[in-house]
């Protein structure tokens, strides 16, 4: 018999699920994929909970699954006021890297990495984490300069970074053009071999099928609506479905953020803004790193189905409409252009936005509030993908213990009013 | 593409224009006599609603003026164009304007100058 009715081990699962296998792959064939079973149950709320995580993203699902599985809260429940991962979690482009400049962001981000490195093994499921590389390229001297002296900053705290010459840049990737009389000549670039990208759904529902496994309950079209404290404390939240009662609520909800600070009276120095991608249509393997610009603002990978998949900046004032302005998609695709003139021959499939969470020092929030049992994970901006694992792992953490870890100490709401600030505008990479 | 009237110029793209973030924030007059959390208020939180909000725009490719919009963050419709110096005139605008937890804050309290005291 196949192994695929394996037992995973001690963990005190508490619904029995089928391991995902070759094997079992092979096994279903036989009936035309007929019979597999469901990935995770439809809950509804129950009236109470040890805890509430709010928000059905990547953060939120990675922070419930992992405080099941590490401190054995397993009865609790994920809210997600439409489907799992249809936020940013859904909408990104994927990439994913820890070579950051400061020491309390790479302490974060390679935390994450380290974590992307095991992921599909401990979830069961591929996330189709793949390492092909991300290259930050530079067009002008100054530049240059400026990323040696990051790289050597990101090497220090032993996360890999090596610079690239023009001749290595060409040979890595192929079809670059490294003249030296171009708009936006190529004078040299920085690596992080072990960065990549990974599948953003199957990362939403891995961390689903696995928590569902744990005993989380996972409700999907219920919406938080409100907030219930007694004085100081969190006793439970309004739900479209009816009201739950909890000590701990841990909200996790990017662009809706302050929404929900908002029904707690608690600020946030958040602003939400769209931030756009945009694919081609689909071609032959011309691409396999991810290559960011900081000069020309843009980033491009060629996702598995052969599409070109483009992102710039944000948008440039405040919405809640999942679709953004149009001058950016054009200014995208004007900065592509000039870096890879071939691409004017693309046609483009597809646009879309998703709301994201803007810090002012572009760092996120990890943190208590003034609010007992109340948490935030959020500010993570244009750029919380590549930290999935490793923020749900800390917020857990923070959760289960009711004290940051050192990891997420400096990540306090704390910090605007010390003026301890992460900066990272643009430090490593484009804004993401 | 917001079609938006700049008041001295009148309607011109959205791309001609720069967004300033949330309106009506006064700086503390006296910044060394309030506490750390309530200069943190004014420097770093910032309202961020779902629907009107009260915003700062500049004509940055124009006239480079500045003036405010009232504007639904969801919809994107703009209710109202007022210039600086003034508060919104329209229902929606004012209850955006008095609702806003700054109106009681501390930092806006001490934005307001001193009365001058013979020494
Ligand atoms: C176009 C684009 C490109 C990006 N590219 C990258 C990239 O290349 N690399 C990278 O690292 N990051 C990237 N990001 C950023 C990244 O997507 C986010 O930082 C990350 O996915 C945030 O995950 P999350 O789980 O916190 O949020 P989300 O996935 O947005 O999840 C939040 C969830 O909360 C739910 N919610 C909100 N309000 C409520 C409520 N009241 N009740 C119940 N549920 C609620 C929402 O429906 C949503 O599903 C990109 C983002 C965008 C939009
Ligand atoms: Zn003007």
């Amino acid at each position: 018999m196949a192994k695929s009715d394996l037992d995973r081990g001690s963990r005190a699962f508490t619904r029995k699920l089928k391991r995902y296998s070759i094997f079992s792959i092979a096994r279903h064939a036989g009936n035309y994929h007929q019979e597999w079973q469901q990935a995770w149950s439809h809950a509804e709320p129950k009236t109470a909970y040890d805890a509430v995580i709010i928000g059905g993203g990547g953060h939120g699902l990675a922070t419930a699954y992992y405080l099941a599985n590490i401190y054995g809260m397993t009865n609790i429940a994920l809210i997600e006021k439409g489907w799992l991962g249809g936020g940013n979690t859904g909408r990104n482009t994927t990439i994913i890297r820890s070579n950051y400049m400061w020491d309390e962001s790479a302490a974060i981000y390679e935390h994450a990495l380290k974590l992307w490195e095991g992921l599909s093994q401990d979830l069961n499921f591929n996330v189709m984490f793949s390492q092909r590389g991300v290259l930050t390229i530079s067009h002008s001297e100054h530049e240059l300069r400026e990323m040696s002296r990051r790289v050597h900053a990101i090497r220090l705290n032993g996360i890999d970074s090596d610079m690239l010459s023009p001749a290595a840049i060409k040979k890595l990737v192929p079809m670059i053009n490294i003249e030296p009389n171009i708009r936006y000549p190529v004078l040299g670039g920085f690596l992080q071999k072990r960065a990549g990208t990974a599948r953003h759904d199957a990362v939403a529902w891995g961390y689903a099928r696995a928590a569902d496994e744990l005993g989380v309950d996972i409700i999907q079209n219920c919406e938080v609506v409100g907030l219930r404290r007694n004085k100081d404390k969190i006793i439970g939240i309004e739900t479209t479905k009816g009201n739950i009662k909890t000590p701990k609520v841990g909200c996790v909800v990017a662009g809706h953020s302050s929404v929900l600070a908002d029904m707690a009276n608690i600020k946030l120095p958040i602003a939400s803004r769209p931030l756009q991608a945009i694919v081609s249509e689909p071609i032959k393997p011309i691409l396999d790193t991810v290559i960011m610009s900081n000069a020309v603002h843009m980033y491009i990978s060629q996702s598995d189905k052969g599409e070109m998949v483009l992102g710039a900046g944000v948008d440039k004032y405040n919405s809640y409409a999942q679709t953004g302005s149009w001058p950016i998609p054009e200014h995208m695709v004007a900065a592509a252009v000039d870096l890879f003139p071939f691409l004017s021959q693309l046609r483009m499939l597809r646009q879309w936005g998703g709301i994201v969470d803007i810090c002012p020092d572009a760092s996120p929030i990890i943190s208590k509030t003034d609010i007992r049992g109340l948490y935030f994970n959020c500010g993570w901006g244009t750029g919380g993908f590549k930290a999935t694992p490793g923020s749900g792992h800390i917020f857990a953490d923070l959760i289960a213990n009711d004290r940051p870890n050192s990891i997420a100490l400096p990540y306090s709401l704390k910090r605007f009013e010390t003026g301890f600030l992460i900066d990272e505008h643009g430090a490593a990479g484009v804004a993401h | 593409m917001l079609k938006i009237k700049c008041p001295y110029c009148g309607y011109r793209n959205e791309s001609e224009f720069s967004c300033g973030g949330e309106a009506h924030i006064a700086r503390p007059a006296v910044s060394n006599k309030i506490t750390d959390s309530a200069f943190c208020e004014y420097l770093f939180m910032r309202e961020n609603p779902k629907g009107v909000f009260l915003e700062r725009w500049c004509h940055t490719s124009g006239c480079r003026r500045w003036f405010n919009i009232a504007r639904d963050t969801v919809s994107h419709e703009i209710y109202e164009i007022y210039l600086m110096g003034n508060t919104p005139k329209t229902v929606k605008g004012k209850k955006a304007y008095q609702a806003n937890w700054r109106r009681t804050s501390k930092a806006e309290a001490a934005s307001k100058t001193p009365k001058r005291t013979k020494k």
